[in-house]
Order: structure tokens, then C-alpha cells, then sequence
């Protein structure tokens, strides 16, 4: 009877390393890995025209992992679309801003550039393995193909090095397997082998879009263990997009919520929770139930997430908030540094809300 | 709540029912009047015994014959009591939906029996079944497939009405519809718009209607809120909640989310490839597990809490969810499990109090399959 | 991925006034056939499908008052004519008017087209519909009858049977409609095993519904409109078999004005009269493609997602 041993994670196991000081876009003297200055995406769908991404700003070091929550609709997903430039277009456009890679504005590169970039540079991890693999090629050509095409490399180092990255993200026979089909294996596997399609060419940055959404809680553990765990060996910056509150308290350094296209708030991961300073994050944090009591009436954020062909006027969030006044029906709060009460600047936070100082400090 | 959990004794094989027999040797029409009988509140309403329910493979395209059998469902017994709620978790594969299909009477048991009030409804037919369903009702994951595209909120909200035409007098139903909208949240003049006009959790509150308009006594509700965006789950579930008050209802809530079973059940069970791990209350189960799986389902869940990343003890489980179609003799955890021993290879623990907290009054002491049970506290942080 | 489709797809279904929450006005919504018509008139194909459509059924049922001559008779004075002023496309070896035969011609084209897709949509939706809810030796039976019309060409099977009933309309009909069926059924057939799974079916189960009611109100409803479009599809299909069939001499009696034996008239002529088949064969083209233009609109204005 063979019995995999169980691996405990000790205490602080790496979890610690990854606190590190969020950094202020602009100011550093050396500029983040990745920087999105006020994007706007829409999609003209006939004659609507859907406001997908409406002015996002967000920064991401090497090394360091950034979550993007929202809901769906939120935006969260087509701006990473837009950094790895597989947006559909049409009927998607990006209607404005920049987005700069190690220094670089990568909207002003040619489609080849960017396909250059793609795979190399920056990768993405998607939510629904088995449909990002080729149900017809075995896993193993698949990852050959990122070597072959991008490296050059003959079929047969192709191979090799497909099975090293099929042990680097811990694929039991590794060897063996080199050659099944996407379908063989179990879901947390292909998603491991998602990720290690990422991995191949060691990129500097990787998007992961819900890359644990679709797996069982015991495997997803594992997955996101395993992602953090080569993000801190390669030192990669990491994109993680989700709408769960929990990963995102597991894994992440900062944290940029969004709302309807924009960023609603951005914070330090420990902060965010402690002290949110928007009424969305308020909110999201009170509507979710606790794993350790039973507690009492959940709190419902009331309403539904906008339609993005109509987005309210002044605050997106404003039908829905608690704390709306005059001001949040015709004025858009911009995205500004929160204080403590006596003035001091909170290091990496921001919140758009006109009543930040009350949602934080109330 | 606490005080309907009577399972500090494990349950019964057969429950003592004598009504068991009038099925057999009265009429139907009886059977039906069984079946309009009260259950006072934390008596058990429902009680499923050594449930089975075996998906035959088959090879073959003209002469089919059957090469073995995917065990989705394989002997577990629970009941659930007038008035609670039951959660079921588990992992998917460990056949908890194949329970709900089951319990509604959308597949047939391959063994085992369900008492509704005393009578066994897995055999039923006919009248009888109708007469069942009108009290035991189902909630749907998927919003977008548990409605007809091509009938509007009305018809789809009147349609049990037109099947159980003595429930509501035919000049009644638009009323009645309007009020169930209104029940649910909904503006009841939206009667006449269709599925695709609505959100997800709109077309949730839209299929609770349904199921709330026969009103029934049971509602199974087979993940309804995972479908659901975070900030419309936490209205759907208070919905249900203030719904099981107001019409005193029992559910039972399948989902594979823990923190939301916690939130809404009184009791929990949890599945593992198609054998029931360990049951009891809300408590019992997540702040004493004594079951390894349990223990390690719950350490895995992320819990917003970024504090508690760091002292938070964590059981990673290596390997994945052995296939149903050939599950591990013994204990069917066991290939994953590091506490595994010789004997959990060879003898297939039974859902019980475990001996060694049999004779003390501590939360430790419930229904756990397992043959080293113990317990260990993994959700709170040190 | 996901979320570009719920970021573009979900306004229509988040719609801020279907929300009792969202305090906005709750203004009243097109019926789901106002939007159905709305998809199939932002298309413009599909305009131009309905048009040739209604403008093809307009011919055949004013030709009388249309045809500047009787499409039967034989002018022996004026044979092979080129187009002109007497004959506006000109006449054949017997004298007859080309424009009158085309527009006579449309009528055995509707009634053919329509009639024998009828006869295939009957048997196919009974067939299909039986071995889709019964499955087991219903639809094993089925299916293979189905597979024997599979493997038959549609043109051979066709002549097959007008042999034995001799030509003329009906059996054109008849035997296009036999040797049509099985598609369709196999079309509904798996469209009715997708729809049973549905959880909108057993809810309606779970409710104790009878078999027939689920058919009728759930299953039939979700599985019939792409068999329905695929038929109206498939109308341009039966519309060129027919014309192949009277161009091969097998289809109805060569006297009667029909496009096919204008183009088998006009076979002769090749390179010296070309306006005999060429006009024939533009009608026939244009009809078919009429067809499938509408088929195709019809489809992506029933059902958006397939797009």
C-alpha cells in the first residue's frame, strides 16, 4: 500500500518573504516591472457601446504579487487582456492610456513585438485548463512548442526540457506522462501543466485569471502553493485575478479592487482587511461568511452590479451604497491617497470615495 | 438548533416506522394521506438509509454489456429534522448532486431507502410521487439552465400550479404568482418578462419561487449560491434563511463552499467519494473534526484573514480524488490520508461515534468514519 | 475569456431596471419576440434572404398577371429568339417565352422546395423526437434506419423512387421529402438529449410533470427552432434537387415551365444560346441562396449565443 507522505507547510514557510514594502509608482528611482496608467477599454457590440475599463491604474514590481478583485464585470479581467494583448478586437478597442512593461509602452510595439512578448516576457494562467489546452496534442508537445518556437530548440531537447518542467511543477512520473493528452489527466494536474506552460520561457511577469476558480478546495491549496512557490524562486511579479477574498488574503502583498471598469481602492494586502476605505470593500468583507463561527444575518450589499452601457452618473457605486449623499450622484471621485486622522499619508493606499475618511475611520 | 442533533447514538439501520408497512399492504390513497401529516419541528422528516446509487458502464453499441459501475453513491444514512438545515460538502465526485437527484427522485436508488414521514418514496410511482413532490422541492446551481429560455416568469413560476391543478383555483394563480415574486424580491409585475431579461441572482429568487410555490415542506438546494457573484450571494442566502422562517421550511443545502454551509446549516455532513466522512452540527464539524478529511478540507480553505496566513497550519493533500469507478478498498481516504495503517486497507470504518469518545460529553463526541478519529482544531488560528 | 463575455453579454441580463433594488424606473420590456425580430432586422443578410424570399413567393403567386406570355405556348415562328423586345429573355427551340417559363417556373420551385421539406420535417420530427425521449431500442431502430437514408445520395434515392411512381409532382415531392428525413431527425434527435439534461427539465420533473407535458412545454419548444431553421435552410437544398432531377428527365413532365428542364432545353444550345440556361440557372442560384440567407438569420436572431 503506498502512501504519499503529507507535506505540512511550517510556519511562515516563505509566506513571510513575501511582505514586502508596496511600492509607490513614479517615485521609486527604479520603475516597476509593470504600469498601467489610465486604461480605458470598451467593446461596441452593435450600436452599444459596453465601457469595460474605464481609467485603471496599477502598478506591479518584480516579485511581488498584486490581486485584482472584482466581480464579474468588473473590468478585472479584460485589463489583463489588454496587457497581454489578446484582447478581441473587435470588438474590443482600447479607447486610451498607456501600459508600460520594463520601462517600455507596449501598446506603441507591432503585433509581432508583441507576440515576442508574449510567452517570453509575460504569461498568462487561465481559469478553465482543459479548454487552453489542444485536446489533440500530447502535453508534452505542447510544452515543447513554447522551446521549439520561441528557442529554437530540437524536438528531442524540446522534449527534455518539457519533462523538466512537468517535475518543476511537480507532476508525479513526469517521464511517463510526457506523452497523455490533456484529457487524461485531472483537473489540478492540467492546471499545472497550465502553469507550467507559463513557466516554460521564465517570463518576468505572469497574469493568472481565477487559475484556481474551477478546482476543489484541497487542490486548489496545492495550486496556489505551488504558483507562489516558483513566483518567489523566479522572482516574477504575479497578477492575480479573482473574485475571492480568501486567495487573495493568502497569497497577495496589495490588492486593487475594482468596480465597474474602475479601481475603487488599492491597499497592502493586511491593511485592506483591517481598514477598508471604500463602502464597496466594506461591504464585500461583511457579505462573506466566516469559516471559524457561525455569525448572525449575513450583510447584502444591496442591488446589482451596473449594466456597462449604462453606468451611473458621478460614483459607479452610488445605487448601491450606504453612504451615498448629493455629491456621489454627479461627481466621480477620483482614485486619492487615504491618511490617518492626523494626516500622516498611508503608504500604498488609495480609495475613490468622497467619504473615504468616514468609511476608514467611522 | 443544537437540540434537534439527536445523533449522539449512530443511526439506526431501519427507522422505527410501522407505517413502513401500509405502503405494501394499503392503498395508494393512503399512502398520500401518510404523506399530508405533520411532522412536529425537530422530529426527523426525512431519513435515508444505506442510500446506493451505481451509474452502469457499458461497452458495446447494439449488445451492450456492463464492464462495472461508477459508485457515485455507496451506502450512506443520514436524516434531517423538520425545521433545520442539513449541509452536505464535499469535493466534486463525492457524489453529494447524485444525493440530491436521488432524494428528489430524478434517478432511482440502486439500493437503500428514503423515508418521507415514514414511507419509503423510492419505490413510489404515480400518484403517490406527485404527491411527494408537491412537499419536497429542489433549488438549482446553474440560473442560466434551470430556467426555460421560452417561458416567461409567470408561466414558469405558475407552471407547478398547472401540474398540481388542486393547490391553486385556476382565477387564483396570477395572484398567487405575483405574491411569490413579491416573497422573493422581486417587483411581481415583471410576470411577464422572460429569463434572459433578468441577472443571476435574479433568476436564483425566480427558481426559489418555483420551488416555494407548492409550498413544500423540503427544499434541496444543490449549490444555489456558486453561481453567484460574492456581493448577490449574501442576498440570496439571507433570502433562504428568512424564507425557512417564514414558511418552516427544512432544507437540505449542498455546496462545496464551506464557510457558507457554516453560515446556513445546523448540522454537516461531509462526503468523500460517495461514503458519508463524519456528520454533526455546524460546531461539532468545524470547530472539533475528528475525521482527517474534514480536518484537512478545512484547513485548505482560504479564509480572508491575511493575519492568519502565518500561523494558519495547513494540510496539503497530495494526490487527487481517486475515480468513483474503482474507489480504495477499506477506507476510501486512505490513499491521500497520513494517518493510514494496515487496517484502514482492510476494514471499511462505519459512520459512528467513535469508541473512544463514546462515554464523555464532549463536542469530539459524533458520527465519524474513521478508524483513528481524533480531534484537531485546524479553522481557528493559534 | 469569462469575463469578456459576461462583460459584454451581461448587460442584457443585468439590466438595471428589471432590479427591484436598483430604484431605477421600471420601464416595461420588448416581449422576446420584439427582440427576436429586432436581431433578425439589425442583420442585413438576412434582410436580403427574406426579401428575394417573399419576392420569389409574390412570382409564383401572381405569375398569371406577371408572364407577358402563356408559358405553354409554342410560337414555331419565332423559335430561339434572342433576348429583345418581343421576348424580354428571349424564346426557346419551340417558340416559347423564356420570361413566362421563369416566372411559371417559380411556382413548381415554392411548392416543391416547401412541400417536400415538409414531408422530410413530418417524418423527421416524429422520428427524431421518439428516438431522442425513449432512447434504448426506439432509438437504436431509428437511428439506423436513418443511417440506410444517410448512405443513400439524395439524387439516386430520389429517381429510385420516381421509377416506381412515375413523374410528376408528387412523387418529386414524396421522394425528396423520404430521402431528407433523416437529417432532421438526427438534428432534433441530439438537440433533444442535450435539452433533457437540462436542469429546467427536471425541475419540471421534480414538480411531478407528466412525460407529455415536458415534451411539449420544455423539450419540444428548446430542441424544435434549430430544426425548424436547418428546414428552412434546407428548402433551397430541396430547390436545386428538384431542378437536377427534371434537368436529368426524371423530375416533372418536360412540357411543364420549370427551371430545370429550361436549362435541360437550353443544354443544346450551349455556346451559341446561352441566355436559355443562364437565366434559369441565376434563378435557381439566387432562390437557394435566398434560403439559406433567411435559415442563417433566422438562427443567429433565435438564439444569440451561437454566435
Amino acid at each position: 500500500m503506498s502512501r504519499p507522505p503529507l507535506s505540512k507547510q511550517d510556519e511562515g514557510d516563505g509566506m513571510t518573504s513575501l511582505d514586502l514594502v508596496p511600492t509607490n509608482a513614479g517615485v521609486d528611482a527604479t520603475a516597476p516591472l509593470l504600469e498601467v496608467r489610465d486604461l480605458h477599454v470598451e467593446f461596441k457590440v452593435r450600436d452599444a457601446v459596453t465601457k469595460a475599463v474605464n481609467g485603471v491604474n496599477y502598478s506591479v514590481n518584480a516579485g511581488e504579487t498584486l490581486a485584482v478583485l472584482g466581480e464579474s464585470g468588473s473590468g478585472k479581467s479584460v485589463t489583463a487582456q489588454a496587457i497581454m494583448g489578446i484582447l478581441d478586437s473587435p470588438p474590443g478597442r482600447i479607447a486610451k492610456g498607456e501600459i508600460f512593461f520594463q520601462g517600455q509602452d507596449i501598446l506603441s510595439l507591432s503585433e509581432k513585438e508583441r507576440r515576442k512578448l508574449r510567452g517570453s516576457k509575460m504569461a498568462m494562467i487561465f481559469q478553465d485548463a482543459l479548454s487552453s489546452l489542444n485536446p489533440v496534442l500530447s502535453v508534452g508537445f505542447q510544452l515543447g512548442e513554447m522551446f521549439r518556437s520561441h528557442l529554437g530548440m530540437s524536438r528531442k531537447d524540446a522534449k527534455a526540457k518539457a519533462i523538466e518542467l512537468m517535475d518543476r511543477v511537480k507532476i508525479p512520473a513526469a517521464a511517463a506522462r510526457v506523452n497523455d493528452y490533456p484529457h487524461q489527466f485531472s483537473g489540478g494536474m492540467r492546471q499545472r501543466i497550465m502553469i507550467a506552460m507559463a513557466l516554460a520561457l521564465e517570463p518576468d511577469l505572469i497574469i493568472a485569471d481565477e487559475p484556481t476558480t474551477a478546482l476543489d478546495v484541497t487542490v486548489q491549496a496545492q495550486v496556489m502553493d505551488l504558483l507562489a512557490e516558483l513566483q518567489r524562486e523566479y522572482n516574477m511579479g504575479l497578477i492575480l485575478i479573482t473574485h475571492d477574498l480568501g486567495v487573495v488574503a493568502d497569497v497577495a502583498d496589495k490588492i486593487a479592487v475594482m468596480y465597474a471598469g474602475r479601481i475603487v481602492e488599492h491597499a497592502p494586502v493586511h491593511e485592506l482587511y483591517k481598514r477598508p476605505a471604500h463602502p464597496y470593500t466594506r461591504g464585500l468583507l461583511d457579505s462573506i461568511p466566516r469559516l471559524d463561527h457561525k455569525g448572525h444575518e449575513l450583510y447584502a450589499i444591496k442591488g446589482l452590479p451596473p449594466n456597462l452601457q449604462q453606468i451611473p452618473p458621478g460614483c459607479a457605486f452610488n445605487p448601491r451604497c450606504s453612504r451615498a449623499q448629493d455629491i456621489c450622484l454627479t461627481e466621480v471621485p477620483a482614485l486619492a491617497p487615504v491618511t490617518e486622522r492626523d494626516g500622516t499619508e498611508l503608504v500604498g493606499r488609495g480609495s475613490a470615495c468622497h467619504f473615504w475618511k468616514e468609511t476608514l475611520h467611522g | 438548533m443544537a437540540e434537534l442533533s439527536k445523533n449522539d447514538e449512530p443511526i439506526d439501520a431501519t427507522p422505527n416506522v410501522s407505517l413502513v408497512e401500509a405502503v405494501d399492504t394499503h392503498s395508494e390513497s393512503e399512502a398520500v394521506e401518510v404523506i399530508e401529516a405533520p411532522v412536529e419541528r425537530g422530529e426527523p422528516i426525512l431519513q435515508v438509509r444505506n442510500l446506493v446509487k451505481h451509474f452502469p458502464l457499458t461497452q458495446g453499441i447494439l449488445f451492450k454489456r456492463q464492464i462495472g459501475a461508477v459508485k457515485a453513491v455507496d451506502g450512506i444514512s443520514f436524516d434531517l429534522y423538520q425545521g433545520e438545515t442539513l449541509g452536505i460538502v464535499g469535493e466534486s465526485g463525492c457524489g453529494k448532486s447524485t444525493v440530491a437527484k436521488l432524494l428528489m427522485n430524478l434517478e432511482r436508488a440502486t439500493a437503500g431507502e428514503i423515508f418521507y414521514k415514514g414511507q419509503d418514496i423510492t419505490r413510489l410511482s404515480g400518484r403517490a410521487l406527485k404527491a411527494v413532490r408537491r412537499n419536497i422541492q429542489m433549488v438549482f446551481q446553474d440560473p442560466y439552465t434551470s430556467l426555460n429560455p421560452r417561458m416567461t416568469v409567470g408561466d414558469i413560476i405558475g407552471e407547478p400550479f398547472d401540474i398540481h391543478p388542486e393547490v391553486a383555483p385556476k382565477g387564483d394563480r396570477r395572484k398567487r404568482v405575483q405574491d411569490l415574486l413579491d416573497v422573493v424580491g422581486l417587483n411581481p409585475e415583471y410576470i411577464n418578462r422572460y429569463p434572459h431579461q433578468f441577472s443571476g441572482g435574479q433568476r436564483q429568487r425566480i427558481g426559489i419561487a418555483r420551488g416555494l410555490a407548492l409550498n413544500p415542506e423540503i427544499i434541496i438546494c444543490d449549490e444555489p449560491v456558486s453561481a453567484l457573484d460574492v456581493s448577490v450571494q449574501a442576498q440570496v442566502i439571507n433570502l433562504m434563511e428568512r424564507l425557512q422562517d417564514e414558511f418552516n421550511l427544512s432544507y437540505i443545502f449542498i455546496a462545496h463552499d464551506l464557510s457558507i454551509v457554516r453560515h446556513i446549516s445546523d448540522r454537516v455532513g461531509v462526503m468523500y467519494l460517495g461514503k458519508m466522512a463524519e456528520i454533526g452540527t455546524d460546531e461539532q464539524i468545524y470547530d472539533h473534526p475528528t475525521h482527517p478529511y474534514t480536518q484537512a478540507l478545512l484547513s485548505a480553505v482560504p479564509v480572508p484573514d491575511p493575519e492568519a496566513r502565518e500561523h494558519r497550519e495547513r494540510i496539503i493533500l497530495t494526490g487527487d480524488v481517486p475515480s468513483p469507478a474503482n474507489p480504495p478498498s477499506g477506507c476510501r481516504f486512505r490513499t491521500r490520508c497520513w494517518k493510514a495503517q494496515d487496517k484502514c486497507a482492510e476494514e471499511v470504518p462505519i459512520l459512528a461515534v467513535p469508541e473512544r469518545f463514546r462515554s464523555e460529553d464532549t463536542p469530539a463526541a459524533h458520527e465519524s468514519a474513521c478508524h483513528f478519529a481524533e480531534e484537531k482544531d485546524v479553522v481557528h488560528a493559534a | 475569456m469569462t469575463e469578456l463575455v459576461t462583460g459584454t453579454g451581461e448587460p442584457t441580463a443585468a439590466d438595471p431596471t428589471a432590479a427591484k433594488q436598483g430604484a431605477e424606473p421600471s420601464v416595461a420590456r420588448v416581449s422576446q419576440w420584439a427582440d427576436i425580430r429586432h436581431r433578425f432586422f439589425a442583420n442585413k443578410l438576412a434582410v436580403v434572404g427574406l426579401a428575394i424570399i417573399v419576392l420569389l413567393i409574390l412570382t409564383a403567386v401572381f405569375a398569371p398577371l406577371l408572364a407577358p406570355h402563356d408559358p405553354l405556348r409554342q410560337d414555331l415562328n419565332a423559335t430561339l429568339q434572342s433576348p429583345g423586345s418581343g421576348h424580354l429573355l428571349g424564346t426557346d427551340a419551340l417558340g416559347r417565352d423564356q420570361l413566362s417559363r421563369l416566372i411559371y417556373g417559380s411556382r413548381i420551385a415554392v411548392i416543391v422546395g416547401l412541400a417536400s421539406i415538409f414531408v422530410a420535417l413530418s417524418i423527421g420530427i416524429v422520428l427524431g423526437a421518439l428516438a431522442g425521449y425513449f432512447g434504448r431500442w426506439v432509438d437504436t431502430v431509428i437511428m439506423r434506419t436513418a443511417d440506410i437514408f444517410f448512405a443513400f445520395p439524395l439524387l439516386i434515392g430520389a429517381i429510385v423512387i420516381i421509377l416506381l411512381m412515375g413523374r410528376g409532382v408528387l412523387p418529386v415531392v414524396l421522394s425528396l421529402g423520404v430521402f431528407q428525413w433523416a437529417t432532421f431527425a438526427r438534428l432534433l434527435r441530439s438537440q433533444i438529449l442535450s435539452v433533457r439534461e437540462m436542469d429546467f427539465v427536471h425541475a419540471a420533473q421534480a414538480l411531478g410533470a407528466s412525460r407529455s407535458r415536458i415534451i411539449r412545454k420544455h423539450i419540444l419548444p428548446n430542441s424544435l427552432t434549430s430544426v425548424l431553421v436547418y428546414g428552412t435552410s434546407n428548402v433551397g437544398i430541396a430547390i436545386v434537387a428538384e431542378a437536377s432531377l427534371s434537368y436529368l428527365g426524371v423530375g416533372v413532365d418536360p412540357e411543364v415551365a420549370e427551371w430545370g428542364n429550361m436549362i435541360s432545353a437550353g443544354r443544346g444550345f450551349m455556346g451559341a444560346k446561352d441566355f436559355m440556361w443562364t437565366y434559369p440557372s441565376i434563378a435557381i442560384v439566387i432562390t437557394a441562396l435566398g434560403f439559406v440567407l433567411l435559415g442563417n438569420g433566422l438562427r443567429d436572431a433565435l438564439d444569440p449565443k451561437l454566435r
